[in-house]
């Protein structure tokens, strides 16, 4: 009797070694549906497949506005391979955000954040805040501050290889 | 092609000198370090007795304010812009010049905010000398929620 408990413990122990120990996952990145500035809404599980760079900015933010022309280059260099950008604007109205995609040329979609949306992310409490999904919508990188624009372009392409 | 290219990446970058250069001026690094209060002590003066509690006020994103702010500060509005300036002036417009204020923004780096300095200023034109700037010196998050100094969130 006490050979088989030993025996059945022994076994589970087995079966859930390999899972413990394996690698760990990244999270799946919370998806939302929200309204873009100049479009219809938008859902984050769309995008899979793709590889998704998620920028949580505001047109008042100065290390934003450094940012965003990298993106600009980015997305152009990348849309082919399957580089979706993502702005979310945490401007409390969308009436500053129109002008200012038109003059910094935004050629990805942005969408009007909000207080749940921060959360949902962990708490968006400074910008620029900036995730990196891979294409099962995973986040693989979290850039909390302005990051230099060949930092994502590494990162970006690495993770377009993976198909 | 490769021109239109180029033309289109240095009016972008044009575009991006011109936006920033205008947030110059009214950056946090003109304030003197005897105007600015760290978080810690801050906190010690939210424990000390409720009459030295000082009149808080977030000045920045209403977005970021609604997930966390220190409890008992009142959201007036991104002092960035006239708008929210003229809501600054009239909440303190009816209080004693010798009222110890605490102005707090916290959306970005202090090197690079765009809020506090012209709060700052204002509160100090209508007379106010008694006024403390909350040094945040990345972002809200980092420099108070996460050193786990008291919290609230919502309006």
């Amino acid at each position: 009797m006490l050979v088989l408990v030993l025996g059945l413990l022994w076994g589970r122990h087995m079966r859930s070694g390999p899972q413990a120990s394996g690698p760990k996952q990244h999270p799946v990145a919370p998806d939302f549906t929200l309204p873009q500035v100049n479009g219809p809404s938008l859902t984050l599980s769309s995008y899979r497949g793709q590889v998704v760079l998620l920028d949580f900015w505001a047109t008042w933010c100065v290390p934003c506005r450094e940012e965003i022309p990298h993106f600009v280059e980015l997305q152009d260099k990348y849309r082919a391979q399957g580089l979706q950008i993502i702005g979310v604007s945490m401007d409390d109205s969308a009436d500053p955000v129109r002008p200012f995609a038109q003059q910094f040329h935004m050629n990805y979609p942005i969408v009007m954040g909000n207080a749940k949306i921060g959360e949902q992310y962990g708490g968006v409490l400074g910008l620029p805040i900036a995730f990196l999904l891979d294409r099962d919508g995973r986040i693989t990188k979290k850039h909390i501050g302005a990051t230099p624009g060949d930092v994502f372009d590494k990162e970006i392409a690495t993770l377009l290889l993976k198909q | 092609m490769k021109i239109m290219l180029l033309v289109t990446k240095i009016v972008i970058a044009l575009a991006a000198a011109s936006l920033i250069s205008t947030q110059v001026a009214g950056q946090a690094t003109s304030i003197p370090a005897s105007r600015q209060i760290t978080p810690e002590d801050l906190v010690k003066l939210l424990q000390s007795s409720p009459e030295q509690k000082p009149l808080m006020i977030q000045v920045g994103s209403h977005v970021l304010y609604t997930q966390a702010h220190i409890p008992g500060s009142e959201y007036i509005g991104p002092a960035s812009t006239e708008a929210g300036l003229q809501q600054l002036r009239k909440r303190v417009a009816m209080l004693r010049r010798t009222q110890l204020i605490v102005l707090y923004c916290g959306c970005c780096p202090w090197s690079h905010c765009p809020n506090v300095e012209p709060a700052d200023n204002a509160l100090h034109k209508m007379g106010f000398r008694n006024v403390k700037i909350l040094y945040i010196a990345d972002n809200f998050g980092s420099d108070w929620v996460n050193k786990g100094y008291p919290t609230a969130k919502g309006d």
